[in-house]
């Protein structure tokens, strides 16, 4: 079994984790960990080019949470020196702003038409990219991990995350779907490579996701809805219009090429996609 | 083609605007939310079905108004297309709405394209989802999504990661 090499902060007003399987050029002797043996991975031979000693490794995640801090001093409307904040109080113009708030405000418009309206920015007369910027911090971290020649690895803030590769025992990466009524347990088990995965849903003790469209609170009898797709950006914007839009939400998903969710409703009963079932994890453990 | 009018008509400067920044909305958003609060509507329908990336030239809409009556700020009510213009991959053709002599509307005439985007929003049960009771599932995963955390049980689940991180 290889390392996994993992660090989580909190940011975002959120836990987020960076986790990176760690390369070995050289198997571990007694290990059953040779080429050819059958437990190799793909990319093991690639990665033995490219080792990283750990102290690397570590430097390139916290390379990564220096970006999120970026991210949040940008984005965070929480601060007044923020350029979002500038930009809501009509100190800065969009033709002033940095290409990546430029960027995410010309996202967020499309991710508007492409939800028709349910995936909003704007509320209120402010923009507020903060459920759009998440899925794409994430986003852009994997590409950044993956440049640096990393090849399995996950990062996730708050329950969305993008994983790709494999863990470190070499199986795709194994993502439990929290129990919305236990939030200590695990109701669905799914094996994951290559996928951005987010979840949409109400807090334990109310609801925190308005309807953008009514403008009103969300359907109550809709706990949460986990989305996965290519990319966790994409999954998050999903998954939050599809929370908005109540029982229809998951109707959506089933709709979007490329993507599949379940969703968890009052009756503690789920409803999936109807390509879901492939991400199901049935190994045994 | 340029309209003699664009420079002094700050809607429609804002319209050019809108395309040469390259980044879809970006301009007419502010513009309108400034404007008309949330009352102005931008529908964007990409035809290429993917997310656009940042930089896509987007060309300059040819509105062909040139009207002989205006209204008091410039614009005669009504609706007005453009040419069909070719960006790169995608085919745009932009519909302006004028209310009021105030933009409204600007509509991107949809083009077939890949995924669809127009998804009818359909509340009724939809057969070919598939339907079954949640049931605990082993805890021994990499990765848990679910649903945010309050404050208390996000403390307590940073303190179970950190725990996991260093162990």
């Amino acid at each position: 079994m290889l390392k996994l090499i993992s660090e989580t902060r909190l940011m975002w007003d959120m836990p987020i984790t960076v986790a990176v399987v760690e390369p070995t050029a050289f198997p571990e002797t007694g290990s059953s960990a040779q080429p050819g043996e059958g437990n190799e991975y793909p990319g093991a031979l690639q990665q033995a080019e490219l080792r990283q000693a750990p102290k690397n490794i570590e430097a390139l995640i916290s390379g990564i949470f220096d970006y999120f801090q970026y991210v949040d001093d940008k984005f965070s409307t929480f601060k007044p020196l923020s350029e979002i904040s500038m930009i809501n109080q009509g100190l800065l113009s969009l033709e002033e702003a940095s290409l990546d708030m430029q960027s995410v405000i010309a996202l967020g418009e499309e991710i508007r038409q492409e939800t028709n309206g349910y995936f909003n920015i704007a509320r209120h007369g402010r923009i507020d990219p903060l459920g759009l910027v998440k899925g794409w911090a994430l986003s852009n971290a994997a590409d950044k991990l993956r440049e640096a020649g990393c090849e399995n690895f996950y990062v996730e803030a708050g329950g969305d995350f993008q994983a790709v590769g494999l863990n470190a025992e070499g199986q795709p990466w194994r993502v439990g779907i929290r129990n919305p009524f236990n939030i200590g347990e695990i109701v669905k088990v799914l094996a994951i490579c290559d996928r951005g995965v987010a979840t949409s849903g109400t807090y334990i003790r109310g609801q925190h996701i308005d309807n953008p469209v009514s403008g009103g609170p969300t359907d109550p009898e809709i706990l949460s809805i986990t989305v996965i797709g290519p990319d966790v950006y994409e999954a998050d914007c999903y998954a939050t219009a599809a929370f908005a839009m109540g029982r229809a939400g998951i109707g959506f998903i089933d709709a979007l090429e490329g993507f599949e969710g379940y969703m968890i409703d009052i009756n503690k009963t789920a409803t999936y996609t109807r390509g879901f079932e492939r991400y199901v994890n049935h190994a045994s453990h | 083609m340029r309209n003699a009018n664009n420079k002094k008509n700050p809607i429609k400067r804002g319209i050019k605007k809108f395309f040469y920044t390259g980044f879809v909305a970006s301009t007419f958003v502010l513009y309108a939310l400034q404007n008309h609060g949330t009352n102005a509507t931008v529908n964007v329908l990409n035809t290429s079905g993917a997310l656009s990336k940042p930089g896509t030239a987007v060309a300059a809409l040819n509105t062909t108004t040139t009207s002989s009556t205006l209204a008091s700020n410039g614009y005669k009510d009504g609706t007005y297309t453009g040419p069909v213009v070719n960006v790169r991959l995608w085919y745009v053709q932009v519909q302006a709405t004028i209310q009021g002599g105030q933009l409204t509307n600007v509509q991107f005439l949809q083009y077939p394209n890949e995924r669809n985007t127009s998804v009818r929003i359909n509340s009724s049960a939809n057969p070919q989802l598939i339907q079954e009771a949640i049931q605990a599932q082993s805890a021994n995963v990499n990765i848990i999504t679910g649903a945010t955390l309050t404050s208390q049980g996000f403390q307590q689940s940073l303190q179970a990661a950190l725990s996991q991180a260093k162990g």
